[in-house]
């Protein structure tokens, strides 16, 4: 199976190492080509360019690809990229990183599968908060 | 009319100063602050300060009213591109107009179902491709949604279409000669109009019969 990452930073590195561990066939996009270094000694495909672009992701394999994340720094370009993939390269499987809760909710209605690390803090650190126990809310002297 | 407008540059302002001039309700969105100082001194409550891509932001703006129009006009088409979608299939925004910086990023518009756009670089490509005769075929106006455009054709002495009456051209399908401008002087074409060397033709037609269109008048 074939997997396209755009945007390779923390996140999309991490999740293209990963993928290719399982025995996917991996190629990241990204604007800075240090950003190669993050995926340390890499055997998938990498290409230096912006998702916007139809012939970086033409490059890319977006025709042939089975999979796609989209995880830049921005959220509009992410959206936007994450249409593209799905619409004009008939990709399923499109797994789009959002910041912004409303907008990741509101995207989700029209059907991308938007991925919002920001709700998972909020509602993981609530839930830390909710789960202390009577006497870890006991205030200690000091 | 009541308008949200995204984006306070040069577009944005000038477009809002105009509107607002016609008396229409205007608010108009801008991210950065020393932007918008400048905007709220001239516009006084129209101007807001915020990123026109937050829901919330546009809800504050009054997207849910709905406005009747909405321009999406940031000098970044992703920023757009998202404005206008949230507009039309978020709050039911019958008319989006939305601005693109690079011409490259039509095609996204498109897909993405936005179809009112504008861009300055294609339309000032239009205009130098105007200067240059030789190109043939000059496209003066897209109606994208009507599926239709108007071209410009200038006919030499060796143009097929040279000498002939206009109902006598074989236009392919689809095609219809609007105006002959000779001298500086522009005539309706119709069924009896003579075609002369050095005339400019204007025609409408539907997308795909360009080349056929230019064979028949040109060659």
């Amino acid at each position: 199976m074939n997997a396209l990452i755009i945007g390779c930073g923390r996140v999309g590195s991490a999740v293209a190492k990963a993928l290719a561990g399982e025995g996917w066939n991996v190629t990241c996009v990204d604007e800075d080509e240090e950003a190669l270094s993050r995926l340390g000694s890499w055997k998938g495909g990498f290409v230096v360019g912006h998702g916007m672009e139809t012939d970086i992701l033409d490059e890319a394999g977006a025709g042939e690809a089975h999979a796609a994340v989209v995880a830049t720094d921005g959220d509009n370009s992410n959206l936007v990229v994450g249409q593209i993939l799905q619409r004009r390269y008939g990709i399923g499987c499109v797994i789009v990183r959002v910041l912004d809760p409303a907008r990741a909710d509101f995207y989700a209605k029209l059907g991308l599968r938007t991925v919002c690390p920001t709700q998972t803090a909020i509602s993981t650190v609530t839930e830390a908060v909710i789960a202390c126990q009577p006497a870890d809310l006991e205030r200690a002297q000091v | 009319m009541y308008i949200v407008i995204a984006g306070g540059g040069k577009v944005g302002a000038n477009i809002a100063r105009s509107l607002i001039a016609m008396q229409h309700e205007v608010t108009i969105i801008e991210q950065r602050r020393d932007r918008f100082l400048q905007l709220e001194g001239e516009f006084g409550h129209a101007a807001m300060l915020g990123d026109a891509t937050e829901i919330a932001v546009l809800e504050r703006a009054g997207i849910a009213r709905p406005p009747d129009l909405v321009l999406a006009v940031t000098g970044d088409d992703e920023d757009n591109l998202i404005i206008s979608q949230i507009a039309k299939e978020g709050y039911g925004v019958q008319k989006a107009i939305a601005r693109v910086n690079d011409p490259r990023n039509q095609q996204h518009f498109d897909l993405l179902g936005i179809t009112q756009t504008v861009c300055a670089t294609s339309g000032l490509l239009g205009l130098v491709e105007h200067e240059v005769p030789e190109h043939g075929l000059v496209r003066l106006l897209e109606l994208r949604r009507e599926g239709l455009e108007v071209v410009e054709v200038q006919v030499d002495a060796d143009s097929p279409a040279a000498g002939k009456r206009v109902a006598g051209l074989a236009l392919p399908e689809g095609s219809r000669l609007v105006s002959v401008m000779r001298n500086g002087v522009a005539e309706i074409a119709v069924g009896e109009t003579v075609i002369r060397p050095g005339d400019q033709v204007v025609a409408i037609l539907k997308p795909g019969a360009e080349d056929k269109l230019r064979r028949a008048l040109v060659g």
